[in-house]
Protein backbone atom coordinates (compact mmCIF):
# COMPACT_ATOMS: atom_id res chain seq x y z
CA UNK A 1 0.00 0.00 0.00
CA UNK A 2 3.05 2.61 1.11
CA UNK A 3 4.63 1.32 -2.14
CA UNK A 4 1.48 2.24 -4.53
CA UNK A 5 1.52 5.41 -2.68
CA UNK A 6 4.81 6.68 -3.96
CA UNK A 7 4.35 5.03 -7.36
CA UNK A 8 1.33 6.80 -7.59
CA UNK A 9 3.08 10.30 -6.01
CA UNK A 10 5.78 10.38 -7.97
CA UNK A 11 4.06 10.87 -11.75
CA UNK A 12 1.91 13.19 -10.03
CA UNK A 13 4.83 15.20 -8.36
CA UNK A 14 6.08 15.35 -11.91
CA UNK A 15 3.01 16.51 -13.86
CA UNK A 16 1.75 18.93 -11.26
CA UNK A 17 4.35 21.72 -12.91
CA UNK A 18 3.19 20.96 -16.51
CA UNK A 19 -0.40 21.03 -15.88
CA UNK A 20 -1.56 23.31 -18.86
CA UNK A 21 -4.11 25.84 -18.85
CA UNK A 22 -3.07 26.56 -15.05
CA UNK A 23 -2.47 29.88 -14.94
CA UNK A 24 -2.15 32.20 -12.18
CA UNK A 25 -6.33 33.18 -10.63
CA UNK A 26 -6.87 36.31 -13.14
CA UNK A 27 -7.31 38.55 -10.02
CA UNK A 28 -3.71 38.64 -8.77
CA UNK A 29 -2.43 40.49 -11.99
CA UNK A 30 -5.29 43.14 -11.77
CA UNK A 31 -3.86 43.67 -7.93
CA UNK A 32 -0.66 43.38 -8.71
CA UNK A 33 -1.22 46.20 -11.90
CA UNK A 34 -2.98 48.42 -8.88
CA UNK A 35 -0.09 48.54 -6.69
CA UNK A 36 1.83 49.90 -9.43
CA UNK A 37 -0.62 52.46 -9.76
CA UNK A 38 -0.87 53.33 -5.96
CA UNK A 39 2.97 53.67 -6.30
CA UNK A 40 2.63 55.55 -9.30
CA UNK A 41 0.39 57.86 -7.23
CA UNK A 42 3.31 57.89 -4.58
CA UNK A 43 5.60 59.28 -7.27
CA UNK A 44 2.98 62.20 -8.16
CA UNK A 45 2.23 63.03 -4.75
CA UNK A 46 6.04 63.59 -4.84
CA UNK A 47 5.88 66.15 -7.64
CA UNK A 48 3.15 67.83 -6.96
CA UNK A 49 4.58 68.44 -3.45
CA UNK A 50 8.01 69.93 -4.81
CA UNK A 51 5.28 71.71 -6.89
CA UNK A 52 3.36 72.99 -4.08
CA UNK A 53 6.94 73.99 -2.39
CA UNK A 54 7.86 75.74 -5.39
CA UNK A 55 5.29 76.59 -7.52
CA UNK A 56 5.36 80.32 -6.59
CA UNK A 57 9.32 80.92 -6.32
CA UNK A 58 9.60 82.98 -9.85
CA UNK A 59 12.82 84.39 -9.41
CA UNK A 60 11.50 87.63 -10.99
CA UNK A 61 10.50 85.51 -14.02
CA UNK A 62 6.80 84.73 -15.39
CA UNK A 63 4.07 83.57 -13.08
CA UNK A 64 1.56 80.75 -13.89
CA UNK A 65 -0.59 84.21 -14.23
CA UNK A 66 1.43 85.40 -17.41
CA UNK A 67 1.88 82.05 -19.17
CA UNK A 68 -0.82 79.70 -18.81
CA UNK A 69 -3.56 79.68 -21.27
CA UNK A 70 -6.92 78.49 -19.60
CA UNK A 71 -8.83 78.13 -22.98
CA UNK A 72 -6.09 75.81 -23.80
CA UNK A 73 -5.71 73.80 -21.01
CA UNK A 74 -9.72 73.12 -20.95
CA UNK A 75 -9.29 72.05 -24.45
CA UNK A 76 -6.87 69.41 -22.87
CA UNK A 77 -9.10 68.84 -20.30
CA UNK A 78 -11.94 67.72 -22.09
CA UNK A 79 -9.66 65.85 -24.76
CA UNK A 80 -8.36 63.52 -21.66
CA UNK A 81 -11.84 63.02 -20.04
CA UNK A 82 -13.23 62.29 -23.62
CA UNK A 83 -11.06 59.79 -23.97
CA UNK A 84 -11.67 58.47 -20.77
CA UNK A 85 -15.49 57.77 -21.77
CA UNK A 86 -14.06 56.17 -25.17
CA UNK A 87 -11.93 53.35 -23.48
CA UNK A 88 -14.81 52.54 -21.31
CA UNK A 89 -16.86 52.20 -24.33
CA UNK A 90 -14.62 50.19 -25.82
CA UNK A 91 -14.32 48.27 -22.61
CA UNK A 92 -18.40 47.57 -22.51
CA UNK A 93 -17.74 46.72 -26.26
CA UNK A 94 -14.94 44.14 -25.13
CA UNK A 95 -17.17 42.41 -22.48
CA UNK A 96 -19.82 41.37 -25.40
CA UNK A 97 -16.73 40.27 -27.47
CA UNK A 98 -16.97 42.94 -30.43
CA UNK A 99 -13.87 43.22 -31.72
CA UNK A 100 -14.47 46.00 -34.56
CA UNK A 101 -16.33 47.77 -32.05
CA UNK A 102 -13.58 47.26 -29.26
CA UNK A 103 -10.48 48.20 -31.90
CA UNK A 104 -12.65 51.38 -32.77
CA UNK A 105 -13.58 52.69 -29.42
CA UNK A 106 -9.58 52.03 -29.13
CA UNK A 107 -8.57 54.19 -31.80
CA UNK A 108 -10.27 56.51 -30.52
CA UNK A 109 -9.28 57.25 -27.53
CA UNK A 110 -5.66 56.92 -28.83
CA UNK A 111 -5.82 60.19 -31.41
CA UNK A 112 -7.84 61.55 -28.41
CA UNK A 113 -4.78 61.05 -26.23
CA UNK A 114 -2.63 62.12 -29.23
CA UNK A 115 -4.58 65.39 -29.37
CA UNK A 116 -3.61 65.40 -25.64
CA UNK A 117 -0.01 64.72 -26.11
CA UNK A 118 -0.04 66.96 -29.12
CA UNK A 119 -1.18 70.46 -27.16
CA UNK A 120 0.65 69.50 -24.64
CA UNK A 121 3.55 69.80 -26.58
CA UNK A 122 2.39 72.57 -28.22
CA UNK A 123 2.22 74.75 -24.78
CA UNK A 124 5.77 73.71 -23.75
CA UNK A 125 7.01 74.83 -26.91
CA UNK A 126 5.21 78.27 -27.22
CA UNK A 127 6.58 78.64 -23.38
CA UNK A 128 9.86 78.13 -24.14
CA UNK A 129 9.54 80.59 -26.85
CA UNK A 130 8.54 82.80 -24.86
CA UNK A 131 11.69 81.91 -22.85
CA UNK A 132 9.78 80.37 -19.61
CA UNK A 133 12.37 77.59 -19.55
CA UNK A 134 12.67 75.15 -17.00
CA UNK A 135 15.74 76.92 -16.24
CA UNK A 136 14.03 80.03 -15.55
CA UNK A 137 12.47 79.41 -12.00
CA UNK A 138 12.04 76.92 -9.50
CA UNK A 139 8.47 77.54 -10.32
CA UNK A 140 9.06 76.92 -13.91
CA UNK A 141 11.20 73.46 -13.18
CA UNK A 142 8.71 72.03 -10.29
CA UNK A 143 6.23 72.82 -13.26
CA UNK A 144 7.96 71.32 -16.39
CA UNK A 145 8.72 68.16 -14.27
CA UNK A 146 5.15 67.46 -13.03
CA UNK A 147 3.34 67.97 -16.54
CA UNK A 148 6.16 66.79 -18.44
CA UNK A 149 6.08 63.27 -16.12
CA UNK A 150 2.10 63.44 -16.85
CA UNK A 151 2.46 64.20 -20.66
CA UNK A 152 5.10 60.73 -20.45
CA UNK A 153 2.60 58.75 -19.25
CA UNK A 154 0.12 59.68 -21.38
CA UNK A 155 2.62 59.21 -24.51
CA UNK A 156 3.67 55.52 -22.90
CA UNK A 157 -0.12 54.51 -22.36
CA UNK A 158 -0.82 55.52 -26.56
CA UNK A 159 1.97 53.40 -27.46
CA UNK A 160 0.55 50.68 -25.39
CA UNK A 161 -2.54 51.36 -26.37
CA UNK A 162 -1.49 50.29 -30.08
CA UNK A 163 0.34 47.32 -29.18
CA UNK A 164 -2.56 46.08 -27.53
CA UNK A 165 -4.98 46.93 -30.94
CA UNK A 166 -1.87 45.28 -32.85
CA UNK A 167 -2.29 42.31 -30.17
CA UNK A 168 -6.04 42.06 -30.58
CA UNK A 169 -6.26 42.58 -34.50
CA UNK A 170 -3.42 39.38 -34.50
CA UNK A 171 -5.31 37.04 -31.74
CA UNK A 172 -8.54 38.11 -31.05
CA UNK A 173 -10.00 39.06 -27.95
CA UNK A 174 -8.63 36.04 -26.01
CA UNK A 175 -8.71 36.29 -22.34
CA UNK A 176 -4.91 37.21 -21.67
CA UNK A 177 -5.79 40.50 -24.24
CA UNK A 178 -8.89 41.26 -21.98
CA UNK A 179 -6.48 41.40 -19.04
CA UNK A 180 -3.86 43.65 -20.33
CA UNK A 181 -6.76 45.34 -21.75
CA UNK A 182 -8.26 45.62 -18.16
CA UNK A 183 -4.88 46.58 -16.71
CA UNK A 184 -4.66 49.56 -19.40
CA UNK A 185 -7.98 50.26 -18.86
CA UNK A 186 -6.81 51.34 -15.28
CA UNK A 187 -3.64 52.86 -16.30
CA UNK A 188 -5.60 55.42 -18.62
CA UNK A 189 -8.20 56.15 -15.81
CA UNK A 190 -5.82 56.49 -13.20
CA UNK A 191 -3.94 59.10 -15.70
CA UNK A 192 -7.16 61.12 -16.23
CA UNK A 193 -7.52 61.45 -12.29
CA UNK A 194 -3.74 62.43 -11.71
CA UNK A 195 -5.21 64.98 -14.33
CA UNK A 196 -7.60 66.32 -12.48
CA UNK A 197 -4.96 67.78 -9.94
CA UNK A 198 -2.44 69.02 -12.81
CA UNK A 199 -5.23 70.97 -13.82
CA UNK A 200 -6.69 72.21 -10.51
CA UNK A 201 -3.45 72.60 -8.59
CA UNK A 202 -1.22 73.57 -11.48
CA UNK A 203 -3.41 75.90 -13.78
CA UNK A 204 -6.26 76.74 -11.94
CA UNK A 205 -4.45 77.76 -8.81
CA UNK A 206 -1.85 78.91 -10.75
CA UNK A 207 -4.09 81.93 -12.65
CA UNK A 208 -5.23 82.82 -9.38
CA UNK A 209 -4.27 86.20 -8.49
CA UNK B 1 -3.46 6.65 0.04
CA UNK B 2 -3.20 10.58 0.86
CA UNK B 3 -1.27 11.28 -2.80
CA UNK B 4 -3.67 9.82 -4.67
CA UNK B 5 -6.55 12.03 -3.16
CA UNK B 6 -4.83 15.23 -3.24
CA UNK B 7 -3.97 14.34 -6.91
CA UNK B 8 -7.56 13.15 -7.23
CA UNK B 9 -8.89 17.12 -5.35
CA UNK B 10 -6.02 18.48 -7.62
CA UNK B 11 -7.54 17.59 -11.07
CA UNK B 12 -10.94 18.16 -10.08
CA UNK B 13 -10.22 21.26 -9.55
CA UNK B 14 -8.01 22.22 -12.40
CA UNK B 15 -11.06 20.30 -14.80
CA UNK B 16 -13.30 22.81 -12.98
CA UNK B 17 -11.20 25.28 -13.62
CA UNK B 18 -10.27 24.78 -17.22
CA UNK B 19 -14.13 23.67 -18.08
CA UNK B 20 -14.66 27.44 -17.10
CA UNK B 21 -12.45 29.05 -19.07
CA UNK B 22 -13.91 27.14 -21.84
CA UNK B 23 -17.35 27.54 -21.52
CA UNK B 24 -17.32 31.31 -19.96
CA UNK B 25 -13.75 32.77 -21.52
CA UNK B 26 -14.93 35.43 -22.30
CA UNK B 27 -16.23 36.51 -18.92
CA UNK B 28 -13.35 35.13 -16.93
CA UNK B 29 -13.32 38.36 -14.72
CA UNK B 30 -16.98 38.61 -13.88
CA UNK B 31 -17.25 35.02 -13.15
CA UNK B 32 -15.34 36.34 -9.44
CA UNK B 33 -17.97 38.72 -9.72
CA UNK B 34 -15.07 41.43 -8.09
CA UNK B 35 -12.77 41.91 -11.14
CA UNK B 36 -11.99 45.90 -11.57
CA UNK B 37 -11.98 47.46 -14.48
CA UNK B 38 -15.71 46.60 -15.12
CA UNK B 39 -18.37 48.95 -15.45
CA UNK B 40 -21.77 49.18 -17.27
CA UNK B 41 -22.67 51.98 -19.93
CA UNK B 42 -24.70 53.60 -17.45
CA UNK B 43 -21.71 53.87 -14.74
CA UNK B 44 -19.50 55.51 -17.72
CA UNK B 45 -22.37 58.35 -18.76
CA UNK B 46 -23.49 59.33 -15.01
CA UNK B 47 -19.48 59.48 -14.13
CA UNK B 48 -18.41 61.55 -17.66
CA UNK B 49 -21.64 63.36 -16.73
CA UNK B 50 -20.84 64.36 -13.28
CA UNK B 51 -16.94 64.91 -14.39
CA UNK B 52 -17.69 67.27 -16.90
CA UNK B 53 -19.96 69.31 -14.60
CA UNK B 54 -17.48 69.08 -11.37
CA UNK B 55 -14.89 70.52 -14.36
CA UNK B 56 -16.43 73.37 -16.07
CA UNK B 57 -17.45 74.81 -12.77
CA UNK B 58 -14.04 75.10 -11.81
CA UNK B 59 -13.23 76.35 -15.01
CA UNK B 60 -16.23 78.76 -14.83
CA UNK B 61 -14.69 79.89 -11.38
CA UNK B 62 -11.93 80.99 -11.90
CA UNK B 63 -12.02 82.24 -15.83
CA UNK B 64 -14.62 84.61 -14.61
CA UNK B 65 -13.84 85.23 -10.76
CA UNK B 66 -16.97 84.58 -10.04
CA UNK B 67 -16.86 84.05 -6.40
CA UNK B 68 -14.12 87.48 -6.23
CA UNK B 69 -12.04 86.13 -3.04
CA UNK B 70 -8.90 84.39 -3.80
CA UNK B 71 -8.93 81.81 -0.94
CA UNK B 72 -12.54 81.21 -1.57
CA UNK B 73 -11.91 80.37 -5.44
CA UNK B 74 -9.05 78.20 -4.54
CA UNK B 75 -11.15 76.35 -1.77
CA UNK B 76 -14.10 75.63 -4.03
CA UNK B 77 -11.95 74.17 -6.96
CA UNK B 78 -9.86 72.31 -4.47
CA UNK B 79 -13.35 71.02 -3.48
CA UNK B 80 -14.24 70.46 -6.66
CA UNK B 81 -11.47 68.76 -7.89
CA UNK B 82 -11.56 66.04 -4.69
CA UNK B 83 -15.00 65.56 -5.71
CA UNK B 84 -14.13 64.88 -9.31
CA UNK B 85 -11.43 62.69 -8.15
CA UNK B 86 -14.33 60.02 -5.94
CA UNK B 87 -16.21 60.10 -9.40
CA UNK B 88 -13.15 59.04 -11.90
CA UNK B 89 -12.57 56.35 -8.83
CA UNK B 90 -16.11 55.06 -8.27
CA UNK B 91 -17.83 55.62 -12.10
CA UNK B 92 -14.40 54.91 -14.03
CA UNK B 93 -12.24 53.00 -12.10
CA UNK B 94 -15.51 50.91 -10.46
CA UNK B 95 -13.38 51.11 -7.06
CA UNK B 96 -15.77 49.34 -3.83
CA UNK B 97 -14.83 47.49 -0.92
CA UNK B 98 -15.21 44.52 -2.31
CA UNK B 99 -12.98 44.36 -5.36
CA UNK B 100 -9.98 42.03 -4.81
CA UNK B 101 -11.30 40.99 -1.01
CA UNK B 102 -10.95 44.48 0.09
CA UNK B 103 -7.58 44.80 -0.64
CA UNK B 104 -7.44 47.55 -3.84
CA UNK B 105 -9.38 49.30 -0.94
CA UNK B 106 -6.94 48.75 1.73
CA UNK B 107 -4.11 49.66 -0.67
CA UNK B 108 -5.84 52.92 -1.68
CA UNK B 109 -6.42 53.54 1.55
CA UNK B 110 -2.53 53.39 2.49
CA UNK B 111 -1.55 55.32 -0.78
CA UNK B 112 -3.86 58.18 0.17
CA UNK B 113 -2.24 58.44 4.09
CA UNK B 114 1.17 58.75 2.19
CA UNK B 115 0.29 61.33 -0.17
CA UNK B 116 -1.77 62.90 2.64
CA UNK B 117 1.36 62.86 5.11
CA UNK B 118 3.64 63.61 2.12
CA UNK B 119 1.67 66.38 0.77
CA UNK B 120 1.09 68.49 3.72
CA UNK B 121 4.14 67.75 5.74
CA UNK B 122 6.27 68.97 2.93
CA UNK B 123 3.88 72.26 2.35
CA UNK B 124 4.15 72.68 6.29
CA UNK B 125 7.80 71.91 7.15
CA UNK B 126 8.90 74.70 4.33
CA UNK B 127 6.35 76.82 4.95
CA UNK B 128 7.68 77.68 8.47
CA UNK B 129 11.29 76.93 6.83
CA UNK B 130 10.92 79.92 4.30
CA UNK B 131 8.98 82.41 7.18
CA UNK B 132 11.74 81.33 10.41
CA UNK B 133 14.64 81.79 7.72
CA UNK B 134 13.12 85.27 6.61
CA UNK B 135 16.22 87.93 7.17
CA UNK B 136 13.24 90.08 8.48
CA UNK B 137 12.72 87.93 11.01
CA UNK B 138 15.97 87.74 12.59
CA UNK B 139 16.40 91.36 12.84
CA UNK B 140 12.70 91.37 14.38
CA UNK B 141 14.55 89.20 17.29
CA UNK B 142 17.38 91.77 18.11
Amino acid sequence: MSSDTTTAAAPYDRDVFHVEGEEHPQGSTLLGFWLYLMSDCLVFAVLFATYGVLGRSYAAGPSGADLFDLNLVAINTAMLLLSSITYGFAMLAMDKGRVPATQGWLAVTGLFGLAFVGIELYEFVHLIHEGATPQRSAFLSSFYALVGTHGTHVTFGILWLVVLMAQVAKRGLIPENRRRLLCLSMFWHFLDVVWIGVFTFVYLMGVLP
Amino acid sequence: MSGSTTRDNHGHGHGGHHGHGAHHGDAHGDAHGDAMGHGTLRDYLIGFLLSVILTAVAFWLVMYNVLGKTNLTAIAIMALAAAQIIVHMIYFLHMNTKSEGGWTMLAAIFTIVVVVITLSGSLWVMYHLNTNMMPGHLLDLR
